[in-house]
């Protein structure tokens, strides 16, 4: 670190606001020639915002960036490219029923007397290709080739020769271990020909794999930049998640082990490649498990698995110590699980439909369509409900687009509880909503557990976490990597069991 | 400038909110042109009301509107099914092509006519099923899956007629002239079997889960999926339904005109059934639908047609004045338009 450095960017208190939000507070971020930089962040941490920033996507309101020591001013994305800064996107935006030459060349394609030729774009095409060592036929369609092909095809398509600075954001989050390995491979020649590239990941795993040094974001802030050797998981994680705010949630006095009953969720080997490792859990009446990771560890994956939302290709569950036959969110309806989804607009609510329509739907589903709830009863049931989880609605009729963020959530919640469920999978289920209604569904949580309801609840919250679970199983990467019960049940024990190797 | 403008301004959104009080429920536009069109013909052509008994059953424009209407309106509520789960069925009138030279086929055949009857209906449930399987089975795109038969359909009627030689299609059928001119007491009798089809299909919507179901699987797919709907099975029998309807609608417009001309029979019928329903405060992106407005978007278009006949306008105009009505009503129903017209208004004041 003697080195007297210079940085080939430096981002100097950077800060921007959007309207009610100080997404970034002044925030540092050095990038050195040739070397992996890990940004680390959970949701709202300001990654993408500061990302944007360099990229020329967004314009910050102050603080300043130099390339190569020279001040520079971007306000356009054509711009950052011009000066040698490229991205690549999450998801890979290309266009997969085009060749890959096309996509190589595409808002560039070379020309000859005013038309394209394609003979020089093809050229141009494996000219972009052979800098990555990649071996692929540029006439086939993108969509041809695996992701992990893909992925590399943008990062052929975003490298110049004169490319200075490479982000990728989350160009993992879709590949297996090999494939992972292949970009790797890449990276690392990248950066032997001194490109900074900044990696935007949520695999710790992988950070410690390739990353030279890691800065970390929170809230806004820069929490910490550090070479990799020097920073332990451990403190990476707990800079990830902070200390501030530590009123740890009183636990609430649990019932004795003998109420805890049999088991209601039992999954064995259960796992999809490319989703979740395959793992084991179990999930007893009265109980309630806690699902607890960083961003991207697996947590809606292993619930939506278990429910079958999404399909296992390994392993079995047992519903009430009956084995699913054939994994499909219906059939476990019918053997009384419910899943109560993270992203309520795509995935809960029909907006056009009634609150009462909404909650009913999940009942009405596992009774078949011509044995209609009668009127009467759909009335009580959402009356019921509206009033058990006081939901600010003025009637059961009122379309349920209308409602705020909090009582959706609630209607998306009370339709999981409708369906008359001996196990409950809540993912998220404080995500968006205000104090109030938060203390409101962890009481909530509670009661449902001493009335013997089996629960499984996935946050990213550890203090909710702690504050409801009976038991918790650590994710990491897509793994499970612990379990946690009883007095072990701490915060400071779920950051371990993630830092854990 | 900004202070005077305020007062001026909450005038506008008082009188706006008024405005747009009035003007929400999705009945109000299709009801008004209706009316417009019944107020123009009363000064154009009075005739149009009379309504007289002849040989025991009713006469005049008006009932000529509802039996012309009868055919084009069953189509136009299967469709209103379909489109509930944000699809379309394209197929619809060469349903009707099929179902024409079935009819035409057995009868030659010497069938008992009251067997032909429910062959028919069979005929376009099996069409309708072939769609769904397409659609809901196949995961084809539904406008790609029903153009299909919407191409293959008048083919295979003309395929039909050729089965007994091609030469005459027309036929002689008690059963089927009583569904076309007959009626009981003064009224058709299609009318009466359309209030019990409309009746047997509000119930199955709504007196069964259906019809919720279908709304859920149109709104958001990927919900229904979670609240543990069967999806496909939903899709399917909406195809179905369509092609329930669309088979009744063809066995009344083959009674009319008592042969089987797969060519021409219901040409465009899909195209009226989708402005029924669109007219009826349908959207094509799904997610409800609305039984008594498509059939009032459905009467309205009849009116409009028979109106335009009776008025003895040259024929040629038919055309374009149905489109332009239709454009007009979609205009109103259409909110940008009216806030614009709102905000004109506002302005003015």
């Amino acid at each position: 670190m003697a080195e007297p450095t210079s940085y080939r960017v430096e981002m100097r208190g950077v800060s921007k606001t959007f309207p009610g939000v100080r997404a970034l507070d002044s925030v540092d971020l050095h990038l050195r020639e040739g070397e992996v930089h890990a940004l680390l962040g959970e949701n709202g941490a300001g990654k993408s915002t500061l990302i944007k920033i360099l990229t020329g996507a967004l314009e910050r309101d102050e603080g300043s960036v130099l390339l190569d020591g020279k001040p520079v001013e971007v306000h356009t994305t054509a711009e950052a490219q011009a000066l040698g800064i490229s991205t690549v996107y999450q998801e890979v935006n290309l266009i997969p029923t085009l060749s890959v030459t096309k996509n190589l060349t595409l808002g560039r394609q070379p020309t000859r007397y005013g038309l394209i030729s394609w003979r020089k774009a093809r050229m141009m095409a494996e000219e972009r290709l052979k800098r990555l060592r990649l071996d692929i036929d540029p006439e086939r369609p993108l969509g041809y080739y695996s992701v992990a092909i893909q992925q590399l095809v943008a990062i052929a398509r975003a490298l110049e020769d004169d490319t200075r600075v490479l982000v990728l954001d989350e160009p993992t989050a879709s590949l297996d271990a090999e494939e992972t390995e292949l970009l790797f491979q890449i990276v690392r020649d990248l950066k032997a020909k001194g490109i900074a590239v900044v990696f935007i990941t949520h695999f710790i795993d992988q950070v410690y794999q390739i990353a030279d040094r890691i800065s970390v974001l929170r809230n806004g802030r820069l929490v910490g930049t550090a070479s990799t050797a020097e920073l332990p998981r451990l403190k990476l994680i707990s800079l990830m998640i902070g200390r501030e705010l530590e009123k740890l949630g009183n636990r609430p006095v649990r019932a004795a082990d003998d109420t805890i009953g049999a088991p209601a969720l039992e999954a064995e080997n259960l796992g999809r490649k490319r989703v979740m490792s395959p793992f084991d859990l179990t999930v007893h009446a009265g109980e309630v498990v806690g699902l607890a990771g960083l961003l991207g560890s697996g947590r809606t994956q292993t619930a939506k698995l278990i429910f079958g939302a999404i399909k296992p290709d390994s392993g079995t569950m047992k519903i009430a110590s009956k084995p699913v036959g054939h994994f499909s969110p219906r059939g476990s309806l019918q053997q009384g699980l419910a899943f109560c989804p993270e992203d309520r607009k795509a995935d809960g609510l029909i907006g056009e439909l009634t609150v009462r329509e909404n909650i009913i739907l999940s009942l009405q589903a596992k009774r078949g369509w011509h044995h209609q709830l009668s009127r009467k009863d759909q009335d009580r049931l959402a009356d019921d409900m509206i009033k058990a989880l006081a939901i600010a609605t003025p009637d059961a009729e009122k379309p349920v687009g209308q409602l705020s963020g909090g009582n959706q959530q609630k209607v998306v919640l009370a339709r999981s509880l409708v369906s008359q469920p001996t196990a409950l999978l809540l993912d998220e289920p404080t995500r968006g909503i205000d104090v109030g209604a938060h203390a409101e569904i962890v009481a909530l949580i509670r009661r449902l557990c001493t009335e013997g309801l089996a629960l499984l609840v996935a946050s990213s919250e550890f203090d909710e976490l702690v504050a409801v679970s009976d038991r918790i199983a650590v994710l990491r990467d897509r793994n499970k990597v612990a379990e946690i019960a009883g007095d072990e049940i701490t915060r400071e024990n779920i950051i371990n069991a993630i830092a854990h190797r | 400038m900004n202070t005077q403008q305020m007062p001026g301004s909450q005038n506008q959104s008082s009188f706006a909110a008024t405005l747009r009080a009035a003007l929400v429920h999705n009945a109000v536009w299709p009801i008004s042109v209706l009316v417009l069109i019944l107020v123009v013909n009363a000064i154009v052509a009075p005739a149009f009301f009379s309504i007289r008994i002849q040989d025991g059953r009713l006469f005049g424009s008006m009932i000529d509107v509802l039996y012309r209407g009868t055919a084009p309106a069953m189509i136009a509520l299967g469709m209103a099914v379909v489109i509930g789960t944000k699809g379309i069925d394209l197929s619809v009138g060469s349903i009707v092509a099929v179902v024409g030279s079935v009819i035409a086929w057995r009868i030659k055949e010497g069938d008992p006519h009251l067997v032909i009857l429910f062959t028919a209906l069979a005929v376009g449930i099996v069409c309708g099923m072939w769609n769904g399987l397409l659609v809901a089975v196949l995961d084809i795109q539904p406008i790609i899956a029903t153009l299909i038969l919407m191409v293959a359909g008048r083919g295979i009627g003309l395929m039909v007629n050729l089965i007994y030689g091609g030469t005459d299609p027309s036929f002689e059928s008690e059963l089927l002239q009583g569904l076309s001119v007959g009626n009981i007491g003064l009224i058709p009798t299609r009318l009466i079997l359309f209030v019990v089809i409309f009746a047997g299909l509000w119930l199955l919507l709504r007196r069964t889960a259906l019809g919720l179901f279908i709304e859920s699987v149109g709104g958001n797919p990927a919900a229904a999926q979670l609240a543990g709907i069967p999806s496909r099975l939903i899709k399917f029998s909406a195809y179905t339904i369509s092609g329930f309807m669309t088979g009744w609608a063809g066995i009344i417009l083959t009674a009319d005109v008592h042969t089987s001309d797969p060519v021409k029979v219901a040409m465009f019928s899909e195209l009226d059934a989708i402005l029924a329903v669109v007219i009826g405060g349908g959207s094509l992106m799904g997610g409800r639908i609305y039984l008594g407005m498509t059939l009032l978007g459905a009467l309205v278009i009849q009116t409009m047609v028979t109106s335009i006949l009776m008025s003895g306008m040259p024929p040629e105009y038919n055309l374009i004045i149905k489109a332009l009505l239709v454009l007009i009503i979609l205009l109103l129903q259409s909110n940008n338009f009216r806030a614009a017209v709102i905000a004109l208004l506002g302005r003015r004041k």
